[in-house]
């Protein structure tokens, strides 16, 4: 990842090293998720990359249902970033049924199948 | 404002086979056997068919794989692949390749064994890198998260959801070709195996083998065939995002855009249609469709469904074969939705055949509300 050049290659990297960068184009101003080598609302293709802000929402959730011994049930989420763009993920720190829509939730890495992921926990205060 | 595509084709053959289980076939075999069934409803032969539309859930070329199994070589193939909506703009094209000459007789088929090889929907598709990390359960999980969101912004309850199943059971059940026909109240929804909140395991499609397929002629044609055909009217697609967490709005679908297109080239409104076929992988998706697709107003559309309102007897015929949700639900539902329109107007369906059926409405969906896909037929009499 070294000679990390392409969107994707740049946005892991960062995860690697526990930050996480969002796309942001330099033309119309809008952050876009997934990164990718233009932007999605204008078209532009100068894209810069900013350091998210890590707090957002809990836009839809759901549980998936597992049994015990495969591991229980576990939180899939739609996080809605304070920047106005939306990415997959899961609330960790309270049970997957304790994750309700609107709930304010903040950013961290962590893992996920054995990759460095974007995870939330609820926001305290 | 109709287009001028309007009325130009007609679906003079229906036919499926392997619904339920097929035992020992490939999915290939079951395609096959759907082809053949469709062939002799309209009085055709394979070696008439010069137009292939066809997409299959295991293969990146399921079309050559299908011309080279049926021992055709086709003038015109689409094998555009929208998930289970694809069965549905194949009408378009279909339309577009007879209307242009660049064939005479459009076969669109489908065949799956996804039951009896697997018991599990069987896909080529790899999940998006976005997303794979979390697990979401494909493709429950994204439907959850939009019941979820439905419930929120609305107030749509489960039991609403379960009255969606309810409906379909009771269309299955006067269905001899429906794979579940057995009993189902709102409280054996409500009490079944939770499966991706809010949705229990009877708030899905089933799993099932089974495959269908259509012969398509153009209009001047239709009139010289064994039995009466199914005129297409207006037909249009959509398509919103391909990952659930890029979807814009969980609560509103790109059907509100094809079925404005399809209702606008057919020259019909909502209130006209007498059947209405939906492709409801998941309750939820009765729901949204019945209010994207203009029958109620949005967030209306638990309401519309409460308590028998789209089962028989109801204000709505709905899903009149019983659905994705009990009649069958091969990995892609979308082609039944044609058929079972097709049939209502041509006098031949399965279980309860309405009266006097001019105006049927066939919608599609793909991927995880993706893609949607509005199709209206009608009758020799909305010509």
């Amino acid at each position: 990842m070294q000679d990390a050049k392409g969107p994707d290659q740049l946005f892991q990297r960062a995860l690697a090293e526990g930050e996480i960068l969002l796309p942001k184009c330099d033309d119309c101003g809008a952050y876009h998720f997934f990164p990718r080598v233009l932007c999605p609302h204008c078209h532009g293709t100068a894209i810069s990359w900013k350091q998210a802000g890590g707090k957002g929402r809990v836009h839809t959730t759901t549980v998936v249902r597992r049994k015990p011994e495969r591991g229980g049930d576990y939180n899939v989420c739609v996080v809605e970033l304070d920047e106005g763009v939306r990415m997959m993920s899961r609330v960790e720190g309270i049970a997957p049924g304790e994750v309700v829509i609107d709930m304010p939730v903040t950013a961290f890495v962590g893992e996920a199948e054995g990759v460095p992921a974007v995870l939330f926990k609820p926001s305290e205060g | 404002m109709t287009t001028e595509l309007r009325g130009k084709s007609a679906i003079v053959g229906t036919g499926h086979a392997g619904l339920g289980e097929a035992h020992g076939l490939t999915a290939y075999d079951v395609m096959a056997q759907s082809a053949l069934a469709a062939l002799g409803d309209a009085g055709l032969k394979l070696s008439d068919v010069d137009g292939l539309f066809c997409t299959m859930m295991e293969d990146s070329m399921p079309a050559l794989m299908a011309a080279e199994y049926l021992g055709i070589q086709p003038r015109f193939i689409d094998g555009t692949m929208s998930g289970g909506s694809s069965f549905v703009n194949y009408l378009t094209s279909a339309t577009m390749a007879l209307d242009a000459g660049l064939c005479d007789v459009a076969l669109i088929v489908y065949g799956s064994n996804q039951r009896t090889a697997s018991g599990r929907l069987v896909t080529a598709s790899r999940p998006p890198a976005y997303e794979a990390p979390y697990n979401p359960r494909y493709p429950i999980s994204a439907y959850a998260m939009a019941a979820a969101r439905h419930m929120h912004e609305y107030g749509t309850t489960r039991e609403q959801l379960a009255d969606v199943a309810v409906a379909a059971r009771a269309w299955a059940q006067r269905n001899p070709e429906a794979f579940e026909r057995g009993p189902l109240t709102r409280e054996d929804v409500l009490g079944s195996r939770m499966v991706g909140d809010p949705l229990t395991v009877r708030d899905c499609c089933l799993v099932t083998d089974g495959g269908g397929a259509i012969v398509m002629v153009r209009a001047d044609r239709a009139r010289d065939f064994p039995k009466a055909p199914a005129y297409v009217l207006g037909s249009a697609a959509a398509s919103s995002h391909r990952q659930i967490s890029q979807m814009k709005d969980f609560t509103v679908t790109a059907a509100r855009d094809s079925g404005a297109r399809a209702f606008a080239a057919a020259g019909v409104t909502p209130a006209d249609i007498q059947a209405v076929e939906l492709y409801d992988a998941f309750t939820i998706n009765t729901i949204l469709f019945l209010e994207d697709l203009g029958f109620c107003a949005k967030g209306e559309g638990g309401a519309f469904v409460e308590g028998g309102r789209i089962a028989p007897g109801g204000v709505l015929p709905v899903n009149t074969n019983g659905g994705g949700l009990s009649c069958v639900h091969p990995g892609m539902y979308g082609i039944f939705t044609v058929i079972e329109a097709a049939r209502q107007i041509r006098g031949d369906a399965p279980g309860i055949q309405l009266k006097d059926i001019d105006l049927a409405l066939a919608h599609g969906n793909g991927g995880v509300l993706s893609s949607q896909v509005t199709a209206i037929l009608g009758s020799r009499n909305t010509l």
